[in-house]
């Protein structure tokens, strides 16, 4: 019998407050990983009857994803990149003639945690058991380099493609890491936080425009331009 | 017999005289064939560069970037309720849809749920746009092999879909309609009993989809046994919807996983093929609308009374966390990663798009094809631009 089935062997699950059978499943598939892998996992998190992640050291990006296959997780959803930076240009939506406020810059990593600005992530899903995982990897700053999943799902291909044109991020053992969309000597990596989404910063965004006259109260007394600014307070 | 002309039978004998000189001179050397960017079995703008050995097919190269609009990135610097117009455009043809996974991966990190009124109207509309958007690749399937009468038929009777999206939404491409908690609007008066009369009309037009193309010599001559994909390459590519379930793979997240929605409520079966041939990935998409009929027709006697709008705050801050959402859309797995840092608007969106996987596999799926098979293929994997290039 398949280890992975009983799940209501897990110690992790206190008597007194069963879980969903779905949470029971996803504990034994944390404690299947433990086993085939070793101590690579970092972090793990389980958001109650919904949904799992799994963070692993980045030396161990490739082997996971090779013991989640055999361990049932043989459909390959999708793999990208994540830039923790807070954006050093905001929305472009605030009110240019406000105080400026100082921007954050701390970098706080999402569910699981993490060390390094950039991470990677891939969702990898059990048909049979309809279950799926997020897998989640730190990538060193000073080497923005992981191994790829292509020898292991053919279909990372392009998603390691598109995630080195976006991020930066360098994918060892990819045969070919071409820009998808970009031309070939662009410079820069549009989905980093510091890439400045030029559209936003040479035009304030329209929804601005709400709280400017429109053209047609040009002509309008002073008072009745006051009047409609009033009724729009309200 | 197709009766030729003289300069016809001439011009005919001149080419297949040229072909052999051809193939005595040229015998190894192999040639590029550039398909696209603007052809008629891309759906938009994607070129594939093939290199051919005479007839055969060695190496191909789908070119995707023609209309990437960076909506990742522009959806952090849009606020929640704003990215709905964004997603929106990405599978242009089921629109509604793609709106779905987005609001509902919002809703999961804000700890809400619709009312049941909302999530049965939500799931009706979004099995409407299934209906609108496959019936044209149904219509379209017969134009790739050069049959014009079905896509006639397909138009005129996505036309009637698109009406009833229209008079309840206000959009006939982008309805824009789903709200964070609910919906933007109740449905129009008699829009239930139009839309049985709608259904009817499809089921028909499926049926003599069935008869016209299915049926046909020459389309099954040009689909079975062309482009087979097995279960084990499907699933490492990332194939979803229906090109996975035609590979015999029994997988569909309307029934696979729990969301707020009503799909359980209704009785419909999940169809697949064990073939994994063009035939059988067209097939299962001819099913799929008949059952989209189905759970349309029983939703449309149940639903509730009641509110479409939960208490949703005026001004929506989604709490900090992170969410993935996706749902069986027309074309396969959609899904939207969100992660929100307890702003107006998200910090990050991942949108996994189900073309842009199910269009990876071209390279693999071309290789060995012979060049009229290339179209077939294609057509079959079926696939819309702007869900490839995002």
């Amino acid at each position: 019998m398949d280890p992975l089935s009983d799940g209501a062997t897990t110690d992790t699950v206190a008597e007194d407050t069963p879980a969903l059978p779905g949470d029971g499943l996803r504990d034994s598939i944390i404690d299947d990983l433990r086993r085939r892998l070793g101590d690579v996992i970092v972090d793990t998190h389980i958001s109650p009857n919904d949904d799992l992640w799994i963070r692993v050291q980045t030396d161990a990006w490739r082997a996971t994803a090779e013991a989640l296959k055999a361990a049932g997780f043989t459909f390959f959803s999708f793999i990208s990149g994540l830039d923790w930076l807070p954006s050093p240009y905001g929305k472009g939506e605030e009110d240019p003639t406000a105080e400026p406020v100082e921007p954050d810059t701390e970098i706080r990593q999402g569910v699981t945690g993490g060390d390094t600005r950039f991470q990677v992530f891939a969702r990898l899903v059990d048909l049979d058991r309809h279950v799926g995982v997020t897998i989640k990897a730190d990538v060193p700053d000073d080497h923005l380099v992981v191994d790829s999943w292509t020898t292991v799902f053919a279909g990372a291909n392009w998603h390691e493609r598109e995630c080195h044109e976006m991020f930066g991020i360098g994918f060892n053992g990819h045969p070919d890491l071409r820009n998808m969309y970009l031309p070939t000597d662009f410079e820069g990596h549009p989905l980093r936080k510091d890439f400045p989404l030029l559209a936003r910063m040479i035009k304030p965004w329209p929804g601005i425009v709400d709280v400017e006259p429109m053209p047609a109260q040009d002509d309008d007394t002073p008072d009745e331009a006051a009047a409609t600014e009033g009724e729009n307070a309200s | 017999m197709t009766v030729l002309s003289d300069r016809q039978q001439l011009s005919y004998i001149a080419s297949q005289a040229a072909d052999a000189r051809l193939n005595v001179e040229l015998e190894t050397e192999g040639m590029t064939l550039n398909i696209g960017p603007q052809h008629p079995a891309t759906h938009g703008t994607l070129r594939i560069i093939c290199r051919l050995d005479g007839e055969q097919v060695v190496w191909a190269e789908p070119s995707a970037g023609y209309m990437h609009r960076g909506y990742e990135k522009l959806t952090e610097v849009r606020t929640f309720p704003q990215v709905t117009t964004l997603v929106n455009r990405i599978d242009w043809l089921g629109s509604f849809a793609n709106e779905v996974p987005f609001i509902l991966a919002a809703e999961k990190l804000m700890e809400i749920e619709a009312p049941p009124r909302a999530q049965v109207i939500r799931t009706i509309l979004f099995e409407l746009s299934r209906i609108a958007n496959v019936s044209l690749f149904l219509g379209d399937l017969g134009v790739q092999m050069g049959a014009i009468t079905p896509v006639f038929l397909a138009f005129r009777d996505r036309e009637y879909v698109l009406n009833l999206i229209e008079s309840a939404t206000g959009g006939r491409f982008h309805p824009n309609f789903d709200r964070i908690g609910g919906l933007k609007d109740d449905l129009p008066a008699g829009w239930i009993d139009e839309t049985r009369q709608v259904m009817v009309k499809l089921r028909e037009f499926c049926d003599i989809i069935e008869d016209l193309l299915f049926g046909n010599e020459i389309f099954q001559s040009r689909m079975r046994g062309i482009g087979i994909i097995p279960a084990d390459v499907a699933k490492d590519y990332g194939l979803s919807g229906a090109n996975l379930r035609a590979s015999g793979v029994d997988f569909d997240l309307r029934r696979d996983q729990q969301l707020p929605m009503a799909w359980d409520k209704a009785d419909w079966k999940v169809w697949t093929h064990p073939d994994g041939d063009s035939f059988a990935r067209c097939w299962v998409r001819l099913q799929e609308t008949r059952e989209s009929c189905k759970i349309v027709e029983q939703l449309l006697d149940q639903v509730p009374a009641g509110p479409i709008m939960t208490k949703v705050p005026r001004i929506i801050k989604v709490p900090e966390g992170e969410a993935w959402v996706s749902t069986e859309n027309p074309l396969g797995e959609m899904g939207y990663y969100v992660v929100s840092k307890g702003d107006l608007g998200p910090f990050r969106v991942k949108i996994r798009s189900a073309s842009f996987n199910n269009i990876s596999i071209v390279p693999w799926a071309l290789k060995g094809v012979y060049v009229p098979d290339i179209i077939t293929i294609l057509a079959s994997l079926y696939f819309i631009l702007g869900d490839i290039d995002r």
